[in-house]
C-alpha cells in the first residue's frame, strides 16, 4: 500500500520528537549523575581510582556508542533484565554520556585555579566542603558552555537507538519512508526538526562562551 | 545463571569480520583525506571569497553539525537513488563520512585561523605576497598545525562513527558483526570483538595521527596549540 506524505505522516513525525527529547533527558540526567561521580573520582587522592576512572573515560571514548548500545542491550538481556526499551536505550546512552561530561567536568574543576584549594584548605575546610562550597560553584560556570555543546551531540546521538527497535524521530522518518517512498522529503523534515533542536542549542553555547568569558583562548 | 563465553564460532567466520575491519579502515582513511582536503576548500572559501561564499560556508557548516550524522547518510543514501542517482553503499557511506567530516574540520581550521594575529598578515602583505599565499603560508599552514590535536581526534570520532553506516547495510566492521551474529547467535561475543577491535583500532588512529604531526608540523611546541574541542558526528 502506498500512501503519500501529507499532514498524518508529518503529524507522525513531529509526535515522535517527544520521544528524542526524553531520550534526551534521561540519559543526560542519568549520564550526568554518573558522569559528575567520576569526575570527582578522576581527581581522587588514590592513584589507583584516577587510573580506573581514566580508563573507563578512554574505553568508552574509544569505542562507537552504537557499540555501547548493543552491549549494554545483550549484555543486560544475558544478566536476566528485560528492561523496556526507553530505559535499555537511555542507559546506554547513559554510560556514553558519563565518559563525556566526566571528561569535560574534569577539565572544568582542574581550571578552577590551585590557589582556590589552598586557601579553602588553609580555611579547614574538609574535601567535601571544598568542592561543595569553593571549587563546584567555580567549576559550574566554566564547564556550562562545553556541557551544553556536549547536549547537542547527545540529541544528535539518540538518532542510534532505533536500531534496538525504540522509535523516536530518525526511526519514525524510517517507517514513513517504508510507507510513503518519498526519502528526500521525509528525511529532510527529520533533518530540519533536529536542526531547529539543536542550532539553538550550539548558539546557546557559543552566547554563554562569550558571556561568562570562559573557554578558547585566543 | 548458565551462561558461557563461546568464541569458537565468531573465529571461525573471522574472515567476515576482517573483511568489515578493512572496509572500515579504507572508509575512514579515504573520508579523513577527502574530507580534510575539502574542509581546506571550504576555508579557502571563507577567506578570500565576497560575502556570498562566506554566508553558504557557514550554512554549510551549520547545517551538518547540527543535524545526526544517520539522517545526513539516509538523505544521501535513499534520497539520492529516489532522484535516480544510485550508490552502493559503501560510496554513499564514504561520501556522508566525507560531507560530514569536512563540516567539523572546516569549524576546526577556522577556530586555528581566527589565532593567527592579524599582524601575521599585514606582514605578509608587506613583503609582497599574494592574498591567496598570505592565505596558504602564513595563515593556513600554521592554523592547521595548532589545531592539529583537535583534528586528530575528530578523525577518529569518525572513524568511530562509521559504525552507523551499517544502517544502509555498508559491510563494515559493524556491519559484518551484525552478519557474525545472525550465523553464530553469538551476540554478546559478536560485539565484545567488535568492540575491542574498533578500541585497538582507535588507539592505532590516534597514534598514527600524533606521529603524522610531529613530522608535518614539528615547530609547534604543544604550549602553543589552541585549544579545541573535538565533538562527535
Amino acid at each position: 500500500m502506498m500512501t503519500s506524505f501529507g499532514w498524518a505522516e508529518a503529524f507522525f513525525l513531529v509526535s515522535a520528537v517527544r520521544w528524542t527529547i526524553l531520550l534526551t533527558f534521561i540519559a543526560f540526567v542519568g549520564g550526568g549523575i554518573l558522569g559528575g561521580i567520576i569526575a570527582i573520582l578522576r581527581l581522587s587522592k588514590s592513584a589507583a581510582v584516577r587510573r580506573c576512572t581514566a580508563t573507563y573515560i578512554q574505553v568508552i571514548q574509544s569505542i562507537p556508542v552504537l557499540m555501547v548500545l548493543f552491549l549494554s542491550y545483550y549484555g543486560l538481556s544475558l544478566a536476566g533484565l528485560e528492561l523496556p526499551p526507553l530505559l535499555a536505550a537511555s542507559l546506554s546512552l547513559g554510560i556514553y554520556v558519563s565518559a563525556y561530561l566526566a571528561e569535560i567536568w574534569r577539565g572544568a574543576i582542574e581550571a578552577v585555579p590551585f590557589q582556590q584549594w589552598e586557601a579553602s584548605a588553609s580555611l579547614a575546610l574538609t574535601r567535601g566542603q571544598q568542592y561543595r562550597y569553593v571549587i563546584i560553584p567555580q567549576a559550574l560556570r566554566i564547564s556550562l558552555p562545553p556541557t551544553v555543546g556536549f547536549l547537542v551531540q547527545l540529541v544528535k546521538n539518540t538518532s542510534i537507538v532505533s536500531v534496538v527497535g525504540f522509535v523516536e524521530l530518525s526511526r519514525a522518518g524510517q517507517l514513513v519512508n517504508n510507507a510513503t517512498f518519498a526519502p528526500f522529503k521525509i528525511f529532510g523534515v527529520v533533518a530540519l526538526v533536529y536542526f531547529l533542536i539543536c542550532f539553538p542549542l550550539s548558539r546557546l553555547s557559543r552566547y554563554l562562551e562569550r558571556v561568562l568569558h570562559v573557554g578558547r583562548a585566543h | 545463571m548458565g551462561f558461557e563465553f563461546q568464541f569458537e564460532p565468531i573465529v571461525a567466520e573471522w574472515h567476515l569480520i576482517f573483511d568489515g575491519l578493512m572496509l572500515t579502515v579504507w572508509l575512514s582513511l579515504g573520508a579523513i583525506v577527502l574530507g580534510s582536503a575539502l574542509a581546506v576548500v571550504l576555508t579557502a572559501a571563507r577567506q578570500l571569497g565576497g560575502q556570498a561564499a562566506k554566508l553558504l560556508v557557514e550554512a554549510y557548516v551549520e547545517l551538518m553539525r547540527n543535524t545526526p550524522f544517520v539522517v545526513q547518510l539516509f538523505l544521501i543514501f535513499f534520497g539520492l537513488s529516489g532522484l535516480g542517482v544510485r550508490l552502493s553503499a559503501a560510496e554513499a557511506a564514504l561520501l556522508a563520512m566525507t560531507l560530514n567530516l569536512a563540516a567539523y574540520c572546516a569549524e576546526i581550521i577556522r577556530a586555528g585561523v581566527d589565532s593567527i594575529h592579524k599582524s601575521q598578515r599585514e606582514a605578509g602583505l608587506s613583503l609582497a605576497l599574494t592574498r591567496r599565499q598570505v592565505l596558504q603560508h602564513v595563515v593556513l599552514i600554521p592554523a592547521i598545525a595548532k589545531v592539529w590535536p583537535a583534528l586528530s581526534s575528530q578523525f577518529v570520532l569518525m572513524m568511530l562513527a562509521s559504525s552507523i553506516c551499517s544502517f544502509i547495510s555498508a559491510q563494515e566492521l559493524s556491519g559484518a558483526t551484525a552478519i557474525v551474529e545472525q550465523r553464530t547467535f553469538r551476540s554478546f561475543e559478536s560485539y565484545i570483538v567488535a568492540t575491542t577491535l574498533y578500541l585497538l583500532l582507535a588507539l592505532a588512529l590516534k597514534a598514527v595521527l600524533g606521529a603524522v604531526g610531529r613530522v608535518a608540523f614539528p615547530r609547534v611546541s604543544g604550549l602553543a596549540r589552541v585549544q579545541t574541542k573535538g565533538e562527535a558526528a
